[in-house]
C-alpha cells in the first residue's frame, strides 16, 4: 500500500518534470529571441546609464539620472510626450466608445462603415504623407480655404495647432482597432439585462452607466493599454512630417533619444530610455490597479 | 426608419473622413504627372510664396501615365517594392512559427514560472522601438547583421505581440481537448499540430495581417539598421521622394498600399473575428 503511494508520487513528480521540460522546449525559440533583442538591450542601456561615458567605464551611480533633469531638451521632450499621451489616449478612448455605440444602433451598411474605420489602421502612413502635406503645408489647401474666408493663413505644423493636429492624426490612425474591440464587447452584453432594466423603468442614462459601461469596461481597459503602446508609435508620423527637429510642441522623447543616437551620446540616451520605461511601467501599473478596483 | 436613415448618414459622414485620404490619393493617381506638378507646384518645390494651392480631387483627365512611369520606366521603384516583400514575408512566417510554440507553451503546458515569465513578456511588449533601437544596433553589429535584411527580420520574428494574441485565443480552447489527446497518447507536439492549429486558423490569419500591417509600414528600423539606400523598403522611398519623383507619388502610394488593402478586404471576416477576442480577459 505504502509502496503504491510512493510510486504514484514518483510518477507525478516525473510527470511534472516532463511538463517543465516540454514547457521550456516550446518557449525556448521565443525566449532566446527575447533575451537577445529585448532583455540584453535593456541591460545594455542600464549599464550605459550608470557609467561616465562609453569610453571610460567609470561607475558614477545615479548621477546621470539627476543630471538629465537640468537638460532643457529632455524636459521639453518629456513634457510633450506626457501631454500628447494624456490628450491622445483620453480622446481616442472617448471617441471609440462613442462611435462603437453609434455603430451598435440600427443602421444601414454597418459592415461597410465599420470597414471604413479600419482603413487608416491598414494603409501605411507614408502613403498619405503627400495628402497631409497638400492640406497642412503653409501654401496648402487648408490655408487656401482660410484665405478665401478672409482670415490669416497659419503655418500649421509650426504653430500651437501642431500638437492638436498630431493628436487628431493619432486618433484617426488608431481608432479602428479600438472600435472593433468595443463593438464586439457591446454586442456581447446580455439582452436580458436591458430587458430587466426596462421593466424596472430605469432611465436611459442609468441603463448606459450600470449595464452598458460595466459590461464593456474590461475591453475599454484593454484598448487603453493598446493605445498606450500605439501612442509611442506616433513618433513615426511626426518624423515623417517634420523630420528630426519638429516644432517645439511636438518634440517627443523619441526624438530626443534618436537625435542623441545621431551624435552618439549613449549616456543621456540610455538614461532617457530608462525614464521612458519607468513611465510606461508606472502608467500601466496604476492603470491595472484602477481596473482591479473598478471591476470589483 | 427615418431615425435609421439619419443615423446612417451621420456615422457615414464620420466614416468618410477616415477614407478620404485614401480616396483622394486614388483619384489623384490618375492625374497626368504634369498636372500633378502644376497643381501642387508650391508644395512639391517648397517655394516661399504668398499663394496657396488648392486640393484637387477629380483630375482633368484619367491617365495611367503615373502608373506607367513607375512600372515601366522606373525599375528602381519595383526593386524597392521587392525589398519590402523580402523583409516582411520572413517576418510573418518566422513570427507565426515562434509564436505558435510559445503561445501553446504559455497556455496549455503547466510548467514552473510560467506566469512570471509571461508577465515579463507583457512588459517587453510595452517597450517602444526607440528604447531598444540603439542597444539592438550594437547587438546586430556584433552579430554582423547591420545593413542586411536580417537586421530587421530577426528582431521582427521575436516580437511579443504574436505570442500574446495567440495565447489569448488558445486560453479559450478547453483544456479537456488537450487532456483527451494526452490520454490517447499524443505528446504536446502532436496536440499542437493536430488539435490546436486546425482550431486557430482564423487567428493565425488575423495575426498574419497584423504583422503585415505593422511591418509594411516600417520606417524607423530600416533608417537605423540599413545603410545602403537601395536596400530600403518602399515605405522609406515614399518618405524621401525628390521633387521629380513627387509627380508620380500618388500612384506610388497606391501601388504600395494595394497589397495590404486587398489582403485585408479578402480576409476581413477572419480578421475581425480574430482580433475581437484579443480584448477578452484571459
Amino acid at each position: 500500500m505504502e509502496l503504491g503511494v510512493v510510486k504514484m508520487k514518483k510518477k507525478l513528480v516525473r510527470n511534472r518534470n516532463v511538463e517543465n521540460l516540454w514547457g521550456i522546449l516550446f518557449i525556448l525559440p521565443s525566449a532566446v529571441g527575447q533575451l537577445l533583442f529585448f532583455l540584453c538591450p535593456i541591460l545594455i542601456i542600464i549599464f550605459y546609464s550608470v557609467v561616465e561615458s562609453p569610453i571610460n567605464f567609470e561607475f558614477v551611480g545615479f548621477s546621470n539620472y539627476i543630471e538629465i533633469w537640468r537638460n532643457k531638451m529632455f524636459l521639453l521632450a518629456m513634457k510633450n510626450t506626457l501631454i500628447f499621451m494624456g490628450m491622445g489616449i483620453s480622446l481616442i478612448t472617448i471617441c471609440s466608445i462613442g462611435i462603437a455605440l453609434l455603430l451598435n444602433k440600427k443602421i444601414f451598411f454597418r459592415n461597410i462603415i465599420r470597414m471604413c474605420f479600419m482603413v487608416p489602421v491598414i494603409i501605411p502612413s507614408v502613403s498619405i504623407l503627400m495628402i497631409w502635406n497638400i492640406i497642412f503645408n503653409f501654401n496648402g489647401a487648408l490655408n487656401n480655404t482660410i484665405v478665401l474666408l478672409g482670415l490669416n493663413p497659419v503655418d500649421w505644423m509650426n504653430s500651437k495647432y501642431a500638437r492638436i493636429l498630431i493628436v487628431a492624426f493619432f486618433v484617426w490612425k488608431n481608432i479602428g482597432y479600438n472600435i472593433i474591440l468595443i463593438l464586439a464587447a457591446l454586442q456581447n452584453v446580455p439582452k436580458e439585462q436591458y430587458e430587466a432594466a426596462c421593466l424596472d423603468g430605469a432611465s436611459k442614462f442609468s441603463i448606459f452607466k450600470n449595464i452598458t459601461l460595466i459590461n464593456i469596461l474590461p475591453t475599454v481597459f484593454f484598448t487603453v493599454i493598446l493605445s498606450i503602446i500605439n501612442s509611442f508609435k506616433i513618433y513615426r508620423e511626426v518624423f515623417l512630417i517634420s523630420g528630426n527637429y519638429p516644432y517645439n510642441d511636438i518634440y517627443m522623447i523619441q526624438h530626443y533619444i534618436n537625435n542623441l543616437f545621431n551624435v552618439i551620446d549613449f549616456k543621456n540616451l540610455s538614461v532617457a530610455a530608462i525614464y521612458l520605461i519607468l513611465i510606461i511601467f508606472i502608467i500601466v501599473f496604476i492603470w491595472t490597479r484602477i481596473e482591479k478596483k473598478l471591476l470589483d | 426608419m427615418k431615425k435609421k436613415i439619419i443615423l446612417t448618414i451621420f456615422i457615414g459622414t464620420i466614416a468618410l473622413i477616415f477614407i478620404m485620404p485614401l480616396l483622394i490619393t486614388l483619384f489623384n493617381s490618375f492625374m497626368e504627372p504634369n498636372e500633378v506638378e502644376n497643381q501642387y507646384n508650391l508644395i512639391i518645390k517648397g517655394i516661399e510664396s504668398d499663394n496657396f494651392g488648392g486640393l484637387k480631387i477629380i483630375p482633368n483627365w484619367i491617365s495611367f501615365k503615373q502608373y506607367y512611369q513607375i512600372l515601366i520606366n522606373k525599375p528602381k521603384y519595383l526593386s524597392l517594392f521587392w525589398n519590402s516583400v523580402f523583409i516582411v514575408c520572413p517576418i510573418i512566417i518566422g513570427q507565426i512559427i515562434v509564436s505558435l510554440f510559445a503561445a501553446y507553451g504559455f497556455s496549455k503546458i503547466k510548467f514552473r514560472y510560467r506566469n512570471k515569465i509571461f508577465y515579463f513578456y507583457i512588459f517587453l511588449m510595452l517597450m517602444p522601438f526607440q528604447v531598444v533601437a540603439v542597444p539592438n544596433y550594437l547587438i546586430l553589429k556584433f552579430l554582423g547583421l547591420i545593413n542586411k535584411f536580417s537586421s530587421i527580420i530577426f528582431p521582427g520574428i521575436f516580437s511579443v505581440f504574436g505570442v500574446f494574441l495567440l495565447r489569448q485565443f488558445m486560453l479559450k480552447i478547453p483544456d479537456e481537448y488537450v487532456e483527451a489527446a494526452k490520454i490517447d497518447g499524443a505528446n504536446h507536439l502532436k496536440i499542437l499540430f493536430k488539435v490546436i492549429i486546425p482550431l486557430s486558423k482564423e487567428y493565425i490569419i488575423s495575426l498574419c495581417i497584423l504583422i503585415l500591417i505593422d511591418y509594411w509600414n516600417m520606417v524607423e528600423q530600416p533608417l537605423v539598421f540599413l545603410r545602403d539606400k537601395d536596400k530600403y523598403p518602399l515605405s522609406l522611398f515614399l518618405a524621401q521622394t525628390t521633387s521629380e519623383e513627387m509627380k508620380i507619388t500618388f500612384a506610388a502610394s497606391i501601388i504600395y498600399l494595394l497589397p495590404v488593402l486587398l489582403i485585408f478586404l479578402y480576409a476581413e471576416k477572419y480578421f475581425v473575428e480574430g482580433i475581437k477576442n484579443t480584448g477578452m480577459k484571459g
